[in-house]
């Protein structure tokens, strides 16, 4: 339960960062280490050298532009969940970040390590997936921006490159009067979501949908936007096809049968959630309020 | 008969060592340490401070919760290299110099929310710090239960650990 040997480096830039990172493939960004740190424990990751990104200047705090949140790297989550100029920008953050673990690990993981960590049932890389944001990575040849539906490309594993730091994630804002709503199903709060769904939507005079995104995790190997309800739903008024959608996204429970929950356990799981979170997060809608 | 009890500590060791210089409950300390050595190790180990108890190193029991520069954190999960520099508080540093309790303390010794105590240092640290932020504090059973949902206890049942919670916010002024 100690992890193995290996080099330690803790930049002051990000031009030394990148730097260890290009030279070493096997090199591992240290930020928060809550998830690094137990599998090093276990020994189920030997790096050979840990780049502790900690010190590392510009790489600390969240500001709002261009309409999404821009959160830094270094940023824990703990902050993320109680930053009050987030709270009224997107309400659905602090409902989300309230089920990431316990404060303890809250006050040191950070939101960018979790999304880098990519665990398929983890509430960040779903809010990601459910909100179209993006990552911005920066590598010898300079900065890229990754969208989250091409950034997380498999169980633990994103569109990263071993050479890249992850800089920033941004978060967009919700739509003007949007309603918002994220839960999931776990055997005890604070674990790894089981199920966890999230929805994001808006409606016209008529009480019709203009605007629906739906997004699930803890079903496939990374956060999945659940494309055919969400069609299914547009232009509805929500009660006489909801059933239907929830219905039709049960196929994209492909997650296989494991300790914590048969397939057929999540895909009630995923039903009875998207039911729950678009009735919810409609009745959260304002018409006409600004965002 | 062959011997079969000796120490096993190596006599030496070829990790890499790093000179690391941080406060420990208000003094400043500075070893040269293993890259790999866990801060929990590190204050069990080099600075003899056994309050931070050790229970399963991947972060799940919170037995080894210290302050990390003002914030509850798992001391089996930050290495003392990345403490170069931290402030770090201990379950040594919170009682009163002459002897008396913390109102946390108290309210866990008054509300018998102690059994064998492992788990202990870890709930008070956790909750010592839940009382230092600012906000309100939800103190429903709910509220409670979410603020004790990373420590576990294998003795208690919680129950009176709850209780504590509540009269420590008593004794607080924060009711
Ligand atoms: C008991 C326990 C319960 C938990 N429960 C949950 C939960 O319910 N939901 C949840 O989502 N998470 C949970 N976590 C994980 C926690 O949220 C982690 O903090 C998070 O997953 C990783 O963030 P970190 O900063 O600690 O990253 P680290 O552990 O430092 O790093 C994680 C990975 O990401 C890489 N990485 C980190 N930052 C960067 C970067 N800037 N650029 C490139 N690569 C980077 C690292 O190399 C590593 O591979 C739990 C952890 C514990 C110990
Ligand atoms: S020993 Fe650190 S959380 Fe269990
Ligand atoms: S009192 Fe024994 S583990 Fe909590």
């Amino acid at each position: 339960m100690k992890p193995s040997l290996f080099g330690y480096h803790a930049p002051k830039t990000l031009a030394e960062a990148g730097a260890i990172l290009a030279q070493d493939a096997d090199a591992t960004v240290l930020a928060g280490g809550q998830s690094l740190l137990p599998a090093m424990n276990f020994r189920v990751a030997a790096p050979s050298a840990l780049v502790d990104i900690q010190h590392v200047e510009g790489l600390k705090g969240i500001s709002i532009k261009d309409g999404a949140i821009a959160v830094r790297a270094m940023t824990r989550h703990r902050e993320f969940e109680l930053d009050e100029q987030v709270r009224q920008a997107n309400p659905l953050v602090a409902e989300v970040m309230q089920h990431v673990a316990h404060v303890p690990i809250r006050n040191r993981g950070t939101v960018v390590g979790s999304l880098c960590h990519a665990d398929p049932s983890a509430e960040m890389p779903l809010l990601l997936t459910l909100l179209g944001g993006s990552v911005i990575a920066q590598g010898p040849n300079g900065a890229r921006e990754i969208a989250a539906e091409d950034f997380f490309t498999s169980f633990l594993t994103t569109a990263r490159k071993s050479d890249e730091l992850v800089i920033e994630a941004r978060f967009p804002l919700l739509p003007a009067g949007a309603g918002w709503a994220f839960d999931e199903v776990t055997r005890r709060h604070g674990d790894f979501a089981l199920v966890g769904v999230g929805c994001i939507v808006t409606l016209d005079a008529q009480g019709k949908v203009q605007t629906i995104q739906l997004a699930a995790c803890g079903i496939a190997d990374r956060p999945v936007r659940l494309t055919e309800a969400e069609a299914m739903l547009k232009g509805s008024t929500l009660t006489p096809d909801l059933d239907a959608a929830a219905n039709a996204s049960l196929s994209a429970v492909v997650a296989p049968d494991d300790m914590h929950a048969s397939a057929s356990y999540r895909r009630r799981a995923l039903k009875a959630l998207i039911t729950r979170m678009v009735t919810k997060a409609a009745s959260r809608v304002r018409p006409g309020a600004p965002s | 008969m062959k011997r079969m009890i000796k120490p096993s500590i190596p006599e030496h060791s070829d990790d890499p060592r790093v000179t690391i210089a941080l406060t420990v409950n208000g003094e400043t300390v500075s070893r040269t340490v293993s890259v790999r050595m866990l801060l929990s190790d590190f204050l069990r180990h080099e600075l003899g401070l056994t309050g931070t108890h050790v229970g399963c190193e991947h972060g799940v029991c919170g037995c080894c919760t210290v302050h990390i520069d003002g914030k509850a954190g798992r001391s089996c999960l930050t290495l003392a290299v990345q403490a170069n520099g931290a402030d770090i508080r201990t379950i040594e540093s919170v009682a009163n110099g002459d002897g008396t309790l913390h109102p946390v303390q108290q309210a866990f010794k008054e509300c018998h929310a102690l059994q064998c105590g492992f788990c202990t240092p870890g709930m008070v640290m956790n909750i010592v710090n839940r009382f230092e932020e600012p906000g309100p504090l939800d103190l429903t059973d709910n509220g409670i239960r979410d603020m004790l949902s990373g420590n576990l206890c294998r003795c208690t049942g919680y129950i009176n650990i709850i209780a504590a919670v509540r009269r420590a916010a008593e004794l607080m002024g924060r009711a």
